[in-house]
């Protein structure tokens, strides 16, 4: 049995409060009048409107200055809009991570993988996280709409709506009950499968028999199915939708990918803290390898989806798909490109020797750079939606992410408390206790 | 001429060659060559085998391909004659890139791919009309054989191998080629 130490417990706590402050913060300094943002803007354009206003002599006056109302009011709401995306990418990315496990987890039951049983308690400990991080995904996405100004999806926004023919066009699917409605689906047939399937594996602990086992087989089939359709249209609800006028036909399982690779990532931290710590006796470097090799691997299968979706679009170069990256491209080129270097260049080039996958160092080190760029990855999926070209990376960003990984750390290693970490009658757990590669 | 002596011991199960090839090694005998009709798993490393740098060769060569092609194509399309081509930019390598990455990726796995299979042909010495080097036919079939060179102790080696549970042991004099 784990213990949860205190030092651990502890630093969750102080990195919920710390985040709970900076988020805080984030909301407090978010809302700027007319005025202010009028002198913001007076400040960092100032070169700038001189140049402007001389070759725009010919537009009257009126015109101007209803211009400029709108400018202003534009930049006033990306202001606005800031802390709430920050939130909600941090809450996103470590929800997304829980999912990632899960959906790993029931590949590994429904392929009978001999390999992996011995690190299954950690992959359901990390799973648990997915009821409270989604919800929370979903309390904030509503959250944006009935307590804040629509800050993170435009198509809640009825008075957008009302002036947009292509939103009203999707209106079927983009509305808000028709969101949250789906969410709570999507949301309750995993909890409901992670549930079960521990379950299902902590009574094969004590049982005589392996119908416990066949059980879990059954469902982490069923829930497999389940789970491609509705990852998909969660991407598209929960991500895709921030740009109501795109949509790309491969973005579920790009998003999938990331996904999965920040998944494993996190199972392999996990288990090499475990490990560090004398739990987890029988996890070798071999079972070290094999998740450096699916961090690699899926590395490379994210970066192949991010181009697939990046080049087919490029090269069709048709206006109304084109503006998501142009957009991409013209503000958030760092990050845009930046990632690509994080989540392929970097693991391709660190992960492909076979001693280096064996080292725990190693694997971390590549581990935080991959988390590193899928953070990044989700940020430019949503940010350029709502705050444009006035993102960075400051106190809301941050501490929303220091508040969802002490939550992350509570919950799930809270969790690995509950059970012992080594499956005891699992049919293959002789075969992962001795796997060797 | 001169000939050399060998020891060949045939054994019928790869369990008993892998404790074969230990006690044999135990006794600090050298071991030229194990013949056998499919890998057995770890015999490399009971025999003491260096590992293969077949993988190090083939990364080598993949960095090589994508040299190539992006050599190739920066050269072609980019300097020689950048014409507009449906209003992709050619100014520069960087600006058409997108375009140019299923080749490069391509060509990279092709030099790879190849390079290293003909590396591992030159090294094995794998040819179309090579002779088969095979001493007993059955080691392709079911059976394993070890060819141990002998320096006037046959009747100890005979002995040892005996004990290791093979089934056969023959001493050959063996014609050297040089």
């Amino acid at each position: 049995m784990y213990t949860f130490s205190n030092k651990l417990k502890t630093f969750s706590i102080a990195l919920i409060i710390l985040g709970l402050l900076g988020v805080g913060y984030g909301f407090m300094t978010s809302h700027k009048s007319f005025e202010e943002v009028e002198t913001i803007l007076a400040d960092e354009h100032h070169g700038e409107e001189v140049a402007h206003a001389d070759d725009t002599h010919a537009i009257t006056a009126e015109a101007k200055a209803d211009q400029h109302k709108k400018h202003v009011e534009h930049v006033q709401h990306q202001i606005a809009n800031r802390p709430w995306a920050a939130i909600y990418v941090a809450a996103f990315f470590f929800m997304m991570i829980a999912l990632g496990v899960l959906a790993f987890y029931a590949v590994q039951r429904a392929s009978q993988a001999g390999w992996s049983p011995v690190l299954f308690r950690v992959m359901e400990g990390i799973s648990t996280y997915l009821l409270p991080g989604g919800l929370i995904v979903l309390i904030i996405a509503g959250a944006s709409h009935f307590i804040g100004h629509n800050n993170i999806f435009v198509w809640m926004d009825p008075e957008v709506v009302a002036h947009d023919k292509l939103i009203q066009g999707k209106a079927g699917w983009l509305n808000v009950w028709g969101f949250l409605i789906r969410g709570i689906i999507y949301l309750g047939g995993w909890v409901l499968y992670s549930h079960f399937v521990r379950k299902f594996s902590i009574a094969q602990d004590t049982a005589e028999d392996n119908r416990n086992f066949k059980k879990a087989f059954r469902i982490s089939a069923a829930f497999l199915v389940f789970f491609l359709y509705t990852e998909s249209m969660m991407s598209w609800d929960w991500i895709m939708s921030v740009d109501p006028h795109w949509f790309s036909t491969l973005f579920g399982w790009y998003v999938l990918a990331g996904m999965l690779v920040s998944g494993i990532t996190v199972i392999a931290f996990i288990t090499l803290y475990l490990k560090s710590r004398g739990y987890l006796e029988h996890v070798n470097d071999s079972h070290l390898h094999d998740l450096a090799k699916f961090m690699f691997g899926f590395s490379i299968f994210w970066a192949y989806l991010w181009f697939s979706q990046f080049m087919l679009i490029w090269y069709a170069n048709i206006p109304e798909e084109v503006t998501y990256f142009v957009a991409r491209v013209n503000d958030y080129k760092l990050p845009f490109f930046g990632m690509v270097v994080l989540n392929l260049v970097f693991p391709f080039l660190m992960l492909m020797n076979s001693d280096y996958k064996r080292l725990p160092w190693f694997v971390v080190m590549t581990g935080v750079i991959i988390l590193v760029g899928h953070y990044v990855d989700v940020y430019t999926m949503i940010m350029p939606a709502t705050v444009g070209d006035r993102w960075s990376i400051g106190i809301p960003e941050i501490s929303s992410v220091l508040l969802f990984a002490g939550l992350f750390i509570f919950i799930v290693f809270n969790a690995l408390t509950k059970a012992p970490l080594l499956p005891k009658r699992n049919p293959f757990i002789k075969e992962s206790e001795n796997f060797h590669y | 001429m001169e000939t050399s002596k060998v020891i060949h011991a045939i054994y019928t199960d790869d369990d008993v060659l892998m404790n074969a090839v230990k006690s044999v090694r135990a006794e600090k005998h050298h071991i030229e060559e194990i013949y056998t009709p499919f890998p057995v798993h770890g015999l490399d490393k009971a025999m003491g085998l260096a590992p293969t740098r077949l993988a190090i060769t083939a990364f080598l060569y993949g960095a090589v391909g994508l040299a190539v092609s992006i050599f190739m194509m920066k050269y072609i399309m980019i300097e020689d004659w950048p014409q507009n081509i449906g209003g992709k930019p050619s100014f520069s390598f960087i600006e058409n890139m997108p375009a140019f990455v299923p080749i490069m990726f391509e060509l990279t796995v092709f030099f790879a791919a190849h390079l290293m299979v003909i590396t591992f042909y030159l090294r094995s010495r794998l040819w179309p009309f090579k002779d088969a080097e095979n001493p007993d036919p059955r080691t392709t079939d079911d059976h394993f054989l070890m060819e141990i060179a002998v320096h006037n102790n046959e009747e100890a080696l005979t002995k040892l191998l005996k004990e290791t549970g093979a089934v056969e042991v023959n001493i050959i004099e063996k014609e050297d080629e040089h």
